[in-house]
């Protein structure tokens, strides 16, 4: 599904990403761990399409097409979904006709109909559910006052929407408690299928026990330095990034 | 010889072919208003109230002195096209800045007295001259310019306890097809004790030859009456246009002003809220969305001199292509104006490197037990929200102009009449190229 081979990338002058190589197939989990400024979320944003990277080298398959080619938006269409470590807060627009907004340009895209507006409303009933969040926040304006918890629910449910074939969660445990933290993931895993894919970005391994994942890698100045199973994150867990760094410096 | 005695000279060459014994009305406030236009004379460059608007220059240009009151006859014959039909049945329609009754319609079995001014001159004269003794002489070169020159205009007259009518549209065309045009304008409301009242004023221009308006607006909102007044500015044509609009609030009045400013080429809307009266309640909102090179100028002043009221300003602004905004809002609170509330934002947004925006607060507050802030910002597109509109398949055009309408919206929101609201926004809506 996702195919990345030796991927640089920079911002101004400052280079992050010193040659990934990635493979993720339909149905998996990946975990990409790492100290902080090690990379994680960049190549998060690199694959979305933040205009604030530059990519140097490399190459970036999605389902067959070149993905760095892509703009943001056709990205997105093609059917990646970043949810957002901080997701922005837009005044004015409210969650619901955002929502209906994108799905319906997705649509457009695919060459489907459009929805009307009570098979929207069908579909986002059945959608809350599955995500537990509160209906009265999505009529409000997207994030506006909305609790850390709230806003990562909220990235769950545009998720749950869109039925992306690419999931990538960026930091997404980062201010959540237990209780939220739980149900995020979930929400992440009821929306997992045979044909979709997630890779889960994450400072701790506390989420990985909520979605388990299939690969655990390790990002280290820009690079993979260790790729395992969910086992590598506990080890990850006890002796800390130190332990990585430490092996890096030897070697 | 330099740009100053220019300017000079083409005031004094207004007052001199100005011929002020072909008015038989009002020659007295005339002769008054010339006098003191003649000792101002239009803004130069030093001007501190015309500083960000170079407008007698461009007068200068594009008129001979007497062109900047001589009009010529106007050949329109049908509007309908022109005016929403929530508003057709209750309009007063000016070509030119002509009164044209056969294009106006007035609703039927009205209390509200509606007529031209010089005839209200004659019916209502013992009201016109006592509401206009309690109106401070407006200073504005402009507004003299206007009570001196004034051609036709519009007497308004709600009596006590008028309530449930229907809102007035008044409709200013200005057709420049043939040639260049001219028109001031007058207007006075009197909105008597606990009444209600409320006006959308547009205007609007046909041709591509250059147009100077002026309207002079004298609005009195006596004892807990309430009035609400909107002006839609989206002249496709070359519009030189200044308004004067006095608001003259009374005890536990209430009045809402809406300017929508979207089009034309240079616009300097003047509004003054006098409250004078304890308990009053006083909205003003702005909205201009600029492109090309037009330059939309707001000044606005609320003079809070009785205690007890509150007063709330909201104007916001997006500036496209090389075009300008400017913005400045004074606020008074006279030492006698205790426990004023009195609140002020300007919002901006630039979306261009060539726009530009001049925004200004004045605050003078003699009192001491006020609340009283003021906030101004000046942005850019925020980036962020639009990568994150992007990553959820929404192409770029699309997210922006969500997130420009989304900007508007908070100006939109506060307009109270449903059908109003709808107008104004099918008008800002095909502005900002919303299709979502």
């Amino acid at each position: 599904m996702l195919k990345i081979k030796n991927l640089h990338a920079r911002v101004e002058e400052k280079a992050i990403l010193n040659g990934i190589n990635l493979e993720v197939k339909p149905g998996e989990v990946h975990a990409i761990m790492g100290p902080n400024g090690s990379g994680k979320s960049t190549l998060a944003s690199v694959l979305a399409g933040r205009e604030d990277f530059e990519v140097t080298q490399g190459e970036v398959e999605f389902l067959g097409k070149d993905l760095l080619d892509m703009n943001p938006e056709d990205r997105a269409r093609e059917g990646i979904f970043l949810a957002f470590q901080y997701p922005v807060e837009i005044p004015g627009v409210s969650t619901v006709n955002f929502m209906k907004t994108a799905l319906n340009k997705i649509r457009e895209y695919r060459g489907q109909d459009t929805l009307d507006a009570v098979s929207f409303l069908t579909m986002m009933k059945e959608k809350i559910k599955l995500v537990e969040i509160d209906q009265s926040l999505l009529n409000r304006s997207l994030n506006e006052g909305f609790s850390g918890g709230e806003k990562k629910r909220n990235e769950i449910f545009q998720m749950a929407m869109l039925e992306p074939k690419l999931a990538i969660l960026d930091e997404t445990d980062s201010g959540l408690d237990i209780d939220a933290l739980r149900i995020v993931a979930n929400g992440v895993n009821k929306l997992r299928t045979k044909d979709n894919a997630t890779i889960v970005v994450t400072h701790y391994q506390r989420l990985l026990d909520y979605i388990v994942p299939d690969y655990v890698h390790v990002l280290y100045k820009g690079k993979i330095v260790k790729s395992g199973t969910k086992e590598l994150a506990l080890e990850l867990e006890e002796k800390g990034y130190d332990w990585i760094k430490d092996e890096m410096e030897v070697a | 010889m330099s740009v100053t005695t220019e300017k000079k000279n083409f005031t004094q060459e207004l007052i001199a072919s100005f011929d002020l014994s072909k008015f038989k009305q009002d020659s007295e406030q005339r002769k008054k208003a010339l006098a003191a236009f003649q000792s101002l004379g239009l803004p130069e460059g030093k001007s501190e109230e015309y500083k960000f608007t170079p407008i007698t220059k461009l007068l200068a240009k594009q008129f001979k002195a007497e062109e900047l009151y001589t009009s010529p006859t106007p050949a329109v014959s049908d509007v309908s096209a022109l005016i929403p039909k929530a508003f057709q049945e209750n309009c007063v329609v000016f070509v030119n800045g002509v009164y044209n009754p056969a294009l106006s319609q007035l609703a039927a079995g009205s209390k509200v007295v509606i007529k031209p001014f010089q005839e209200a001159m004659a019916t209502h004269a013992s009201v016109i001259s006592e509401k206009l003794n309690e109106i401070k002489d407006n200073n504005d070169p402009f507004a003299l310019l206007n009570a001196a020159m004034w051609q036709d205009g519009l007497f308004i007259h709600v009596p006590k306890n008028t309530s449930g009518e229907k809102p007035l549209f008044i409709y200013h065309l200005h057709d420049a097809n043939a040639s260049k045009v001219t028109s001031h304008t007058r207007l006075m409301v009197v909105v008597e004790q606990s009444a209600e009242f409320s006006i959308v004023e547009r205007t609007d221009s046909l041709g591509k030859n250059t147009i100077f308006n002026t309207i002079n607006e004298e609005i009195l909102v006596d004892e807990n009456a309430s009035f609400s007044y909107c002006k839609i500015q989206n002249d496709s044509g070359d519009l030189i246009h200044v308004s004067n609009t006095t608001v003259h609030q009374k005890k536990s009045s209430r009045a809402d002003t809406y300017t929508f400013s979207l089009d034309g080429k240079l616009i300097r809307n003047n509004l003054n809220i006098i409250i004078d009266g304890e308990g009053c309640e006083s909205h003003f909102y702005g909205l201009y969305l600029t492109d090309g090179d037009t330059l939309v100028d707001n000044h606005t002043v609320v003079d809070h001199k009785q205690p007890n009221s509150f007063s709330n300003e909201l104007y916001k602004g997006l500036m496209d292509g090389k075009s300008k905004g400017v913005f400045n809002g004074k606020i008074f609170v006279r030492p006698h104006a205790q426990k004023t509330n009195a609140f002020q934002s300007n919002r901006n947004i630039l979306l261009s490197d060539d726009a530009t925006i001049n925004t200004k607060p004045q605050l003078e507050i003699w009192a001491d037990d006020v609340k009283c802030s003021h906030g101004c910002t000046t942005g850019q597109l925020d980036d962020e929200a639009l990568f994150y509109l992007q990553s959820r398949g929404i192409p770029k055009a699309t997210a922006k102009a969500m997130l420009l309408y989304a900007f508007a919206g908070e100006v939109l929101e506060a307009i109270k009449d449903e059908n109003l609201k709808q107008y104004i926004d099918s008008i800002v809506s095909e502005r900002l190229h919303k299709s979502f």
